[in-house]
């Protein structure tokens, strides 16, 4: 199964070639081989069956409204809240937190039939870009285990790169979900912000999070993404636009479309093999009738800093409620500021507490004009820069990340790991939509190909990726066999 | 008295220091060297049905404890808020009635402080946009009429409540904590520092609350929390415009909580500024049973809220449409109903203050002047018998078993002659709460007045023979030897006469 798509997945389960159990037990078994990676937290065991058991009751009784998901196994961010399971956002200060309702995009993804089959591994509350600092330990890339999968999805990334599901959920704040699609050779696809419902999200930068899709096919990112997308009354930052339909356009090509290529996303900073894999995927887009326009973004330099402050700042805020109190991790002491203290020192790991510090910092009186003020103005540059784009490009194609997957350990300093995010950030930031799929090999590693459209123009980000992507093999790739096995191949 | 209060409050007072030899300061001696310079800040739970942000009930009293919450207002991991219209439409009515303005661009924005009320470890609140800026208030004082200013009147969430052992949450051994309250639409009514004594602090918070309960927007009730009020005061030499340093006083449960507690800091700072000390910057709260503020948080322990926007929320846009069709549908305020009974009936002032000062009242007063009663009667009878019987059962008038229509029939009655006042008055006692027709009363058990008049004459004569004595006193000049021989008439009726005809009547026989 480690190669068939959302779309051949469904076509078995309605010629009555497999049904959703059987599925979801492969899908199971596949995700126990590769255990050593670390990408599963936890299994869904109750919901799965339970959810396996309603798909195959629709698409018996009533398999004309079986969706394309109806019977698909999945899994699911550990940032993602399910009625029942436990959800940790990868730290320690919320083991054991089971949340009493069902987050909107899951919801909906139930409603659709998909089966829930595993939570998965990420960076601490979304926080990071390798998927090292998750409390419960770091995952393995697929194609090195030795090297990250990316972060903060990396178990959502690996788990879809091995083949063990055919798709997964992460989350992008500031490229959580398209720099470990880069990494792990797989298509990661992060919507316009407010197209997905963030309730039930636990938040992380709650102006920049966004839920989005792993997949091994464009054509499955765009099912995931109508599944999921549309306005929820409950998250009051979801966009009331309708969701436009996006399979009609998937395969209209970029014949005549004009493509933005930013000169800053080009800059020195490009790893070799990354920059000659991205400009022969550039070359393949005009081959398929784009015209390639380069373009100017020159806020993208101010970009890291003004994420870092504005993330921060909201985290701060976001992770106050964490305060041992009403549920998670509490650490009794004799008064209330030690028990706040103590329960916050312990439970979260240096990189959230670093980011809590750097918000506090950042809203403080006297340094709030400084900081968080001037970031948001800076903020509104980049957006008005990337309007600016799309009035002369149909959209941006540009690297995922200026490198391929490093060795774990490798950037110890924050600093070097948060310059990974340089080209994912500005996207976040102006709340547009941007996917990433593979576009080649570095030194046997996956490359990524990024593309960004204007706002809400989600299907136009599907289309021209879908383009470049059939006309190209590299989304069939699958990592070299791992050297250890553990349990059954499937 | 309240002055006696103040001065003995502060003896008991640990902050203030005082030597044995040093002069005791009455409030008034005080007033007249400095000049104190109060601002209120009025919190209001608003009367919606459900909490800011999520859907649980906004009446949340009662409820056992943490019962009336749910994953939002716990502030659980992946929740949003989602706006109540109904509580920014309740807050731009209040700001109207304020007199404020309505900007069109308004947003809510994070206020970050940890503390076990607070379920997500920020509140969301108001910061750099409010709803609405630029009000006031005007009102009259010993006759003088007083115009504080309304900086800005905002929204926000309400905190949960706490129960501690101890007097404050850091010495306390255990505390429990009830979220019911948490989430629920709370108005903020920032007063600009223009009020200069305690009375006049008093009356803007009597006139705010009743503007508000009239608009139906708040209940007013000071005791359970759901009107509440910080007062900020400073003092100053008159003649200065600078302003002192301030101490903030919370803790204040009446109106006369709040006069008592200024009276007892204006004596505690006129004190210190005496002996030429300075006033510490300080959050004090108002200790009832001692009748005195103690220092609870100093400025040091300030906190830094952090505010920035909510993320969570977009920007609220108020069309003009919008504030003009709130604007429109505000009620009569309580002013503009006083000035009309006064034009529209004779009143006076005071009866029409008096009878607007709950807008029950003034309902009752127009229904009964609808149904026929001459205003002065309907005046009298509401804020005579009627009010006394509302204060004593404590049940109003619209709940009582008598009810409006009750009342007007039984008026009635005494308009036609058919009873008299005293019986008029034993009825109501008798109806208020158990209810019942007044006119069916009367006819059943044989109240009607002795209106016929050759029983009347009759029994004047029977009286006139049986008391010599007064009639020739009566007949002497004493004219007060009149009332005994009215006093045996009404005796002879079980008072069912109109004493004014009876009089009207001895006159005429005795004369002739």
């Amino acid at each position: 199964m480690s190669r068939e798509t959302v779309a051949e997945l469904g076509a078995r389960l309605r010629r009555g070639d497999a049904t959703p159990t059987e599925l979801a037990a492969q899908a199971r078994t596949a995700l126990e081989s590769i255990a050593d990676l670390h990408p599963v937290l936890r299994y869904t065991d109750a919901l799965t069956e339970r959810q396996a058991g309603r798909a195959a009751r629709i698409l018996a009784e009533s398999p004309e409204e079986a969706g394309p998901l109806c019977g698909i196994p999945f899994a699911y961010k550990d940032v993602l809240c399910v009625e029942g399971v436990e959800t940790s956002a990868g730290s320690k200060i919320l083991e054991g937190f089971i949340p009493p309702y069902t987050g909107t995009a899951l919801q909906r993804l139930l409603d659709a039939g998909a089966v829930p089959v595993a939570v998965t591994n990420c960076d601490e509350f979304a926080m990071g870009s390798s998927n090292e600092n998750s409390a419960f330990g770091p995952v393995g890339n697929p194609w090195d285990p030795s090297r990250v999968p990316g972060g903060s999805s990396g178990g959502s990334a690996a788990v879809v790169s091995a083949g063990a599901v055919p798709f997964s959920l992460g989350t992008d704040t500031g490229g959580s979900i398209r720099q470990p699609a880069s990494f792990c050779g797989v298509a990661g696809f992060k919507p316009t912000y407010g197209r997905i419902s963030r309730y039930g999200l636990i938040a992380f930068a709650s102006s920049l999070d966004q839920i989005g899709p792993f997949t091994r096919s464009v054509e499955d990112a765009a099912h995931v993404f109508t599944a999921m997308a549309g306005h929820d009354p409950r998250d009051s930052t979801s966009s009331p636009a309708p969701v436009e339909p996006v399979a009609e356009q998937l395969a209209r090509g970029v014949q005549g479309m004009r493509l933005g290529i930013p000169r800053e996303y080009m800059a020195e900073g490009l790893e070799p093999g990354v920059r000659s894999a991205v400009e022969a995927a550039l070359a393949q887009l005009e081959k398929l009738g784009a015209t390639l326009v380069e373009v100017s973004l020159p806020s993208t330099e101010a970009a890291l800093s003004t994420y870092y402050i504005i993330a921060p700042a909201e985290c701060s805020a976001n992770l106050a409620r964490m305060d041992g109190v009403r549920f998670g991790l509490h650490v009794d002491r004799k008064s209330l500021t030690d028990t706040y203290l103590e329960t916050r020192g312990q439970g979260f790991g240096p990189e959230v507490k670093r980011r809590i510090m750097l918000g506090t910092y950042a809203l403080s009186s006297g340094y709030y004009d400084a900081y968080y003020r001037q970031a948001q103005k800076v903020r509104t540059l980049i957006a008005e820069e990337f309007d600016r784009a799309f009035e002369s490009v149909d959209a941006l194609v540009s690297p995922t990340s200026p490198i391929v997957a490093f060795p774990k350990g490798d950037k110890s300093d924050p600093l070097s790991m948060y310059l990974c995010d340089i080209l994912t950030l500005p996207v976040n930031l102006a709340g547009l939509p941007g996917i990433s799929i593979p576009c080649g090999l570095s030194e046997g590693l996956p490359v990524g190909l990024q593309v960004i459209g204007p706002r809400l123009q989600d299907a136009r980000v599907l289309r021209v990726a879908h383009a470049y992507e059939q006309s190209t093999p590299w989304h069939t790739q699958m990592p070299p066999p791992a050297p250890a096995v553990t349990g059954t191949p499937s | 008295m309240a002055h006696a209060d103040a001065a003995a409050g502060a003896r008991g007072d640990g902050d203030a220091v005082m030597t044995a030899t040093s002069a005791v300061s009455t409030l008034d001696q005080v007033m007249q060297r400095w000049e104190p310079v109060i601002g209120l800040e009025v919190h209001g739970q608003l009367l919606t049905q459900s909490k800011m942000f999520c859907g649980c009930s906004a009446d949340y009293i009662g409820s056992p404890p943490n019962s009336n919450t749910c994953p939002v207002c716990l502030g659980l991991p992946g929740m949003l808020p989602v706006m109540n219209r109904v509580a920014i439409e309740y807050t731009v009515r209040s700001a109207l009635a304020l007199n404020c303005e309505i900007p069109e661009h308004s947003k809510f924005d994070r206020k970050n402080y940890f503390y076990p009320d607070l379920p997500k470890g920020y509140q969301i609140s108001q910061w750099d946009m409010p709803l609405s800026l630029n009000g006031h208030l005007t009102f009259t004082v010993d006759g003088e009429e007083v115009r504080c200013g309304i900086t800005r009147v905002h929204l926000e969430e309400d905190t949960g409540t706490l129960q501690h052992a101890g007097d404050i949450l850091q010495q306390a051994r255990s505390s429990v904590v009830d979220l019911n309250r948490a989430g629920v639409p709370l108005m903020e009514i920032v007063g600009e520092p223009d009020l200069r004594t305690p009375a006049q602090a008093r009356e803007y918070l009597v006139r705010l609350r009743q503007i508000l309960v009239y608009i139906g927007v708040n209940d007013g009730n000071l005791e359970q929390g759901s009107f509440r009020c910080d007062a900020n005061i400073s003092l100053r030499k008159y003649g200065d415009t600078g302003l002192g340093v301030k101490v903030e006083v919370k803790n204040m449960n009446s109106f006369r909580a709040v006069q008592r507690a200024l009276e007892f800091e204006i004596v505690r700072q006129g004190r210190l500024l005496d002996q030429g000390q300075t006033i510490a910057q300080e959050t004090r709260g108002w200790v009832e049973a001692k009748g005195a503020t103690i220092s609870q948080r100093s400025k040091e322990y300030a906190h830094d809220y952090r505010y920035f926007p909510e993320p969570d929320l977009p920007p609220l846009h108020l069309s003009a449409e919008f504030v003009d069709r709130v604007r429109a549908a505000l009620p009569e305020l309580p002013q503009q109903l006083a000035e009309r009974l006064q034009r529209e009936h004779g009143l006076s002032a005071y009866d029409a203050a008096n009878l607007t000062a709950e807008r029950e009242d003034a309902r009752a007063f127009e229904a009964l002047v609808a149904a026929g009663v001459p205003a002065k009667v309907a005046a009298n009878w509401l804020m005579g018998e009627v009010a006394r019987l509302a204060r004593e059962t404590r049940i109003p008038l619209q709940g009582s078993g008598l009810g409006l229509e009750g009342l007007a029939s039984l008026i009635k009655l005494v308009e036609a002659g058919t009873i008299n006042g005293s019986t008029a008055k034993e009825l109501l006692e008798e109806l208020y709460l158990a209810g019942g027709d007044p006119a069916a009363a009367v006819r059943e058990r044989g109240l009607g007045q002795v209106s016929d008049q050759a029983e009347l004459e009759r029994l004047v004569d029977a009286v006139i023979a049986e008391n010599p004595a007064a009639v020739a006193d009566f007949q002497g000049g004493k004219e007060q030897a009149l009332q005994r021989l009215v006093g045996g008439v009404m005796k002879a009726t079980r008072g069912r006469a109109d004493a004014k005809v009876v009089t009207g009547l001895l006159r005429e026989r005795l004369a002739s």
